[in-house]
Formats: structure tokens, sequence, C-alpha cells
């Protein structure tokens, strides 16, 4: 483990042990449905209420990501994640009387990227061999807690997103795999001055350019250097500001950017507007497709850059500015 | 990096803005708000004509029937699909009012019967409850006085 430049760390001794992800059905309807581990048919995911059902798909997640490497729950040393509800009571409530440490952590959707680097900061100053990087979003609870009720027949605007149904969970170590964790960098919070709670796409695109900006300049590597650039999730319209963000700072990226909430949803014939959002958007794409592009060799190198909007209902009802983060991490072939 | 400079950022969001289909979205409200009017009129029509009801309960009638249609539609999941069409069309009439009480208690029956459903229901309604009172205050103040003037 060593710092670079600013805000940036390297590893020599991460590697990915396990992952899996569940998925609601519209994620399982989508152009990756194939790639996902298991898919509920319905959002209740046989429970009686829509928490109930993030829990059962987050403790899914995790079971399946131990069940496949066959590691034990005793050997995890400690688990790292978050969810979108209040509290991050998803996280909370999945993870009790299992008796193991755990911290919970909030980055709205980059909680992701944010869980594994220090899952991988644990995991490299050999504190722990195994810890569990996991996430969490659902359609309707998240609904509830951001917007509107689920049934509600407003009209919604089409920059608006749609949150996944999904839970992930990736389990890092320091026993050698195929894929490795090699580089990092933290995000800064950053807020362009938009209030639009239903435009977080191009909210966040800004905040996704900066770390990326960063990142390079303290690798001193340039683009190029990557077989995929994965931001998660920009959405239709938040990919383009992302684009012409780094255009104006002399950076071509279009052909290896990539955008999580419109790989996720065939945004022309499924109903989620500009595409989807959440924590489990960008958890369901890089834990699944990346992560067999990867195996399977057709990816060598890839960033994903996740990208989380800051805000509270509260804060955007007083029309103050949604600040914005995005935390990097480099998946690597060995 | 020690300090990003935001000024280009801000310049690319103002010159990417999205763009709302503000013509479709008139035209569908247009469209699908006319057609709950015709058939709000067809209703008062059929309960005056055919069951020989007073003007004024087949007014009532007809709200009543409208209402309950939306809730149920509500309740199958099938109004805010319609809704994401129709926009104003559907959400100025008595429809939209219905929506949001039918919806808002949905929403809160996982929370019980009280403090779930029953204080969830005027959540989104309620503004239009005190948006009503206030505006039948004013109104009927202006009223009263321009009544004693004449």
């Amino acid at each position: 483990m060593k710092k670079v430049g600013k805000s940036s760390i390297s590893f020599d001794n991460v590697y990915v042990k396990s992952t899996a992800v569940v998925t609601g059905p519209k994620e399982f309807e989508g152009p990756l449905g194939k790639y996902f581990d298991y898919s509920f048919e319905d959002l209740y995911c046989h429970e009686n209420t829509w928490e109930k059902a993030e829990m059962r798909m987050m403790k899914l997640s995790f079971l399946k990501a131990l069940e496949k490497e066959n590691i034990k729950k005793e050997d995890i040393d400690y688990i790292i994640g978050g969810d979108l509800n209040n509290q991050i009571a998803i996280t909370s409530y999945t993870f009790k009387n299992m008796f193991i440490p755990t911290f919970g952590v909030f980055a709205a959707c980059s909680t992701l990227t944010e869980s594994i680097t220090l899952a991988s900061i644990l995991v490299s100053s050999n504190l722990a061999k195994n810890v569990v990087a996991i996430t969490s979003s659902h359609n309707a609870t998240t609904e509830r807690q951001f917007r509107y009720p689920t049934e509600y027949g407003g009209q919604k605007p089409v920059s608006m997103t749609s949150t996944a149904t999904a839970a992930g969970t990736m389990i890092l170590s320091s026993d050698k795999s195929k894929i490795k964790i090699s580089r990092v960098t933290t995000g800064k919070i950053i807020d362009i001055g938009e209030n639009d709670p239903q435009d977080m796409g191009r909210c966040m695109a800004p905040a996704a350019a900066s770390t990326l900006l960063d990142h390079l300049d303290d690798f001193n590597i340039a683009i190029n250097e990557y077989d995929l650039i994965l931001t998660g999730d920009l959405s239709k319209y938040g990919k383009e500001v992302f684009r012409k963000c780094l255009e104006v700072k002399g950076i071509d990226v279009s052909k290896v950017h990539d955008d999580a909430g419109v790989m996720l949803y065939d945004i022309n014939k499924q109903d989620v507007f500009a595409g989807g959002s959440g924590c489990g958007c960008v958890t369901a794409v890089t834990l699944s497709y990346i992560m067999n592009q990867l195996e399977t060799k057709n990816l060598n190198k890839v960033l994903v850059l996740a990208t989380g909007a800051l805000l509270n209902p509260v804060m955007t009802a007083q029309k103050m500015t949604v600040p914005c983060i995005s935390h990097a991490v480099v998946f690597e072939r060995v | 990096m020690d300090k990003i400079d935001l000024k280009p950022f801000k310049i690319v969001m103002e010159v990417t803005p999205v763009k709302r289909p503000i013509f479709k979205n008139t035209l569908f409200a247009f469209l699908i708000g006319g057609i709950i009017g015709i058939i709000a009129e067809v209703l008062i029509v059929i309960f005056k004509d055919f069951f020989n009801i007073d003007e004024k309960i087949a007014n009532s009638l007809m709200s009543m029937v409208i209402v309950v249609t939306t809730s149920v539609l509500t309740g199958f999941g099938l109004f805010d699909k319609i809704g994401q069409y129709a926009g104003a069309g559907t959400y100025i009439p008595i429809t939209g009012f219905a929506n949001s009480m039918t919806s808002a208690a949905i929403e809160g029956r996982s929370e019980g019967l009280v403090l779930g459903i029953m204080s969830n229901m005027f959540k989104l309604a309620g503004a239009v409850i005190v948006a009503g009172v206030v505006s039948a205050f004013i109104s009927g103040t202006i009223i009263y006085f321009m009544e004693q003037v004449i």
C-alpha cells in the first residue's frame, strides 16, 4: 500500500475473492440479466414490506458470495457497507446478530467504491484477511425515502432516473485470485450549483470528471491506460455532461467510457426514464458483468467511478444545491 | 491536483440542458384531461336522464365514481403509468387528488393503521385542502363585502 499524489492509493496485495449480485425483476429483464446470481420475480421478494425485501436481497447476496468460494461466515473479518435508507438501516438490520465487526458507510450511490476503498486499506495493511464490501438499493424503499409514494401518478421529467433494485457483495482478500484492486482515488465533494433532485445524473457528472482528473494526475497516466472507464450512475444526460467536462480539459473519453445507469436497462424499451440509479445500479453492473469480463479476459483494466448525490429531501426542499462525490477504484486482471 | 477549476464545468452544464418534451406533454394533458371531462359529463347525463337524479346529487355521484375508479386503478398499480403520460391531464382534475391520497395510504400501510395509513393519507393532499380552505376564505370575504356594498 502506497500513497500516490494527493488523493490516491496504490495496492499490490488486494484481490477480489468472490462477488455476488441479487436483483429485482426489471434488472433481470435488462441486457445484463444473465450475469446476475439470483433475481426475484417481484419487488416484495417474498416479504411483506419493501424494507424487508431489500434486507432479504442484501443477505442473499452476502450468502451467495460466501457460498461461491466456500468461505465460512467466521472467516470474514469485517463488513463495510451501506444503503440509501435513513440511518443506513438496511445494512444494520441485515447484519444484526451475525457477530461480524461491521462499519456502516454512506456515500449515496458511490457507497460501493467507498466500501471497496476502505476494505482494500484494511486488507492491504494486513489488519484483515477477508473483508466484505456490500451495498443495496430498492426502487420502492428509495422512492419512499427521497421522492413520492410509489403509486403516485405525478409526471416525472425525462431527466429522472429509476432506482435499481439490486444488492451486491464483494469479498476482498489477501489470497491471490484472477482480479486485483490496484488503485483507488478518493473523491472530493463537488457542488456545481444545481438544485434539481430530479436531474441527479447531470449534477454528479462534474464530480466524476473531477475524480478522474485527480486520478490521472496522481498516477501520471493517460486515459488509454484503461480498457473501460465505467461511471455509475450518470444516466443518459449525465453521461454527455461527463464527456463534455473532460473534453474542455482536452481529454476524449468517448471511446473507453460507458455508464452503468444506461447499461443495466434497455432505456429505450424499459420504463426507466434516463436510466438506472441507486447503490444497486453500479453495484449490479460492476460486480457481475465487469467481473465476468475481467475473468474471461475481455477486459484487462477497468476504472470504476461510482458517483453519489449527497442530498437529503429536507435540504432540497429548502432549495439548497446538491453536493456530489465520486470515488474511483481500479480492477485489474492479474 | 489541489484544486479543480469548476467554472468550465458550470459552462458545460449550461450548454447541455435537458430538453423537456413540452409540446408532447401539453398535448397529452389536453387530450387525456379532456377525455376525463367527457367521461364526467356522460356520467352526469346518465345519472340525470336515466336514473332521474337531481343535478346536484348527480354531480356528487359523478365525482364519487371518478374518485373510486382512480383509487382502484392506483391500487392495481396502473394509475402512475397513466399519470406519466397524462401529466396535468390527470393531476389537475379530482383524479390527482384521489391518487395522491390512495398512493400515500398504500405507502403507509406497512407502518400500521393509525401512524401509517391515517397520518400519511393527507401528506400530499393536505396542501390541496389548505389551499382550498384559504382561497375559499379569501373569496368568501370578498363576496361578503361586495354584497354589503351593493
